[in-house]
């Protein structure tokens, strides 16, 4: 019983937060929504007894990626709420639509036929044998999973070379604009002019 | 592994020990702050050859009391600009993290001839409000949780100076923390568990040479207090709220209790990054102990705990006394092309030795390979670094 009142409160805040970052008009309450979801997806871990990934999930998600995102909405202006009626690419709407329904009727099916929610601990993992969470975790990785990790390792580091590339420019170019270009484009070690 | 509290059952006594504990913990941060406020107020004076507060009560000591109270009852202003919903969250997000990140301290127990419990109404318990399985990476949680709330003040204040200070303060607290996780891994590594009571117990055998401190070899502890230092906004890394440039950074725009919020969490950060060091470092309560059980298990630990503590309570104002305030970009250049290489290396360095350890490899080689290929990394980072810059004069000669 506490843990089906636990995974209700949990998914209450979780389905609250995705409402809010759909619904929210203003991109930074948006963003903040979206940390709430985070967070109750942080519990649901701690009820499963995943306490290392409920850590990580706090500690990067809603600690590094929404402080990134909530970072560039600050540092752009981007204050008030966007037209919503333009959209960068045709047809993305009906898409996102067609598949959130695809998702929503999915999991409800999966929650039918699994005889409705009990918030009770998983037992389709590999049994621990009563080592800490991060032992456990730590050895498949190295293990079992050591190719994936090592590929998601290299899609990382091709990301951040990646990133580096479509940010620099040539030595020496001088920037058609500078004024305008200056405060768009901050270069490294300087503080960005931002006036909201 | 856990409290041993909570292994035979929960009952009636048991959840009246936690609320103690709780209650105590609360009591505890809340008296360490106000305690803090006054001694960095005092030492500074001193420093500065000035008196300091000295009216309220004995020395002063009640001078943070008597400001609480002031603010409290002073009006609270809301800025016509400001989003108000989330200006009223961003104290309430900056304080709550300090308050839990101190849950998982342990301020004492017999480490020396016991394993760390004492005995409170015959139930035998950690003297700590929590030891979670993740431990330290909960306090790491913590202080992500608490970034929202310098970021968010500033935004929502709808003004410049505290959105200039935020946007700093974000970017500050962003950098430092990689640094900082790193020398918390190389701890991690060496006391092999993340639980706060596991690093404590792994220190507890000899009195300083087992010590974290020692064990890791000083590095990761410097880069830690330098990192922690940046973490908490505490000069010389306060640029958060230079007032020569920002008035007074992100909380320019609050008043009364909403602004002795931002200020309360502040200090507890402070006591809590303490307390943090003296547990990851210096083996937190433990150290010799004798006598009756009595003064074993709680006198003797308690104070060698607060004994350390105060240490680095005193280093963090001496830092503020002494340091002129860094540049920015003096502060992003110590951050990414110093602190993270430095501790990063040191990391490899560890895990290298306790590899060379495990499978019986002669530990001097596996440490001169090493080395000679972490120096090969660093002559690499530097010739990357001098690059940068070159392109970077290059840049500046186009503009000129």
């Amino acid at each position: 019983m506490p843990e089906l009142i636990t995974f209700i409160l949990a998914g209450l805040i979780v389905l609250a937060g995705a409402l809010g970052v759909v619904l929210l008009r203003h991109p930074v309450h948006a963003a903040l929504s979206l940390v709430a979801t985070l967070f109750g997806v942080a519990v649901l871990f701690v009820a499963q007894e995943a306490h290392f990934l409920a850590a990580v999930q706090v500690i990067v998600y809603a600690g590094a990626i929404v402080v990134l995102f909530l970072f560039v909405i600050m540092l752009l202006g981007v204050d008030e709420a966007e037209d919503l009626s333009i959209e960068p690419l045709t047809g993305q709407r009906p898409v996102a639509i067609i598949s959130g329904v695809c998702i929503l009727g999915l999991s409800l099916a999966a929650l039918f036929f699994a005889g409705g929610a009990t918030g009770a601990k998983g037992t389709s993992g590999t049994p621990m044998g009563g080592a800490e969470n991060i032992t456990e975790l730590g050895r498949l990785l190295f293990t079992d999973y050591a190719f994936a990790f090592e590929a998601t390792a290299i899609l990382l580091t091709i990301a951040v070379i990646g990133a580096v590339l479509l940010a620099r420019r040539p030595p020496g170019e001088v920037l058609a604009d500078a004024g305008s270009e200056e405060t768009a484009t901050p270069k490294a070690g300087q503080e960005p002019e931002v006036v909201s | 592994m856990g409290d041993p509290l909570y292994t035979d059952g929960i009952g009636v006594a048991v959840v009246l020990i936690t609320l103690l504990k709780v209650l105590v913990t609360f009591a505890f941060t809340l008296i360490a702050t106000m305690f803090m406020v006054w001694f960095e107020r005092k030492i500074i004076a001193d420093m500065q050859h000035r008196i300091g507060p000295n009216r309220a009560g004995p020395w002063g000591l009640l001078q943070t009391l008597a400001d609480g109270t002031k603010l409290f009852f002073k009006e609270d202003l809301l800025p016509n600009k400001a989003d108000r919903r989330i200006f009223r969250l961003a104290p309430i997000l900056a304080v709550v993290p300090a308050f839990l990140a101190f849950a998982i301290i342990p301020l004492g127990g017999n480490f020396d001839t016991g394993d760390g419990t004492v005995s409170i109404f015959g139930h035998r318990t950690y003297l700590q409000l929590a030891d979670p399985p993740v431990g330290v990476l909960f306090f790491l949680a913590m202080s992500a949780i608490g970034v929202y709330g310098v970021m968010l003040a500033g935004w929502s204040s709808g003004s410049k100076y505290p959105l200039l200070g935020s946007v700093r303060a974000t970017a500050q607290i962003v950098s430092y923390e990689a640094a900082l996780g790193l020398s918390v891994a190389a701890v991690l590594l060496v006391s092999r568990s993340l639980s706060t009571h596991g690093i404590v117990s792994s220190q507890a055998d000899r009195f300083v040479i087992d010590w974290n401190l020692v064990v890791t070899g000083v590095v990761p502890a410097v880069i830690f207090l330098i990192a922690g230092t940046a973490e908490l906004n505490r000069p010389p890394f306060d640029l958060v709220e230079a007032e020569q440039e920002l008035v007074g950074g992100f909380n320019t725009e609050y008043s009364s209790i909403r602004f002795a919020m931002f200020f309360l969490a502040e200090f507890m950060n402070t006591v809590t990054m303490s307390a943090l060091i003296v547990t990851m470092f210096l083996g937190g309560p433990s150290g010799p102990t004798f006598g009756p059980d009595w003064l074993r298990a709680w006198i003797l630990p308690l104070f060698w705990f607060f004994l350390k503590l105060v240490i680095f309570l005193f280093t963090f104002v001496w830092f503020r006394g002494t340091l002129p305030r860094l540049r920015y970009d003096q502060l992003m250049d110590l951050g990414w092309k110093a602190l993270i290489p430095i501790s990063l290396g040191w990391l490899l360095l560890l895990a290298t030795i306790r590899v060379a350890q495990a499978e019986g490899w002669p530990v001097p080689i596996a440490m001169a390979i090493a080395i000679a290929v972490l120096l090969v990394g660093a002559g690499l980072l530097s010739l990357s670094l001098k690059a940068a810059r070159r392109n970077r004069e290059a840049d500046a000669g186009a503009y000129a």
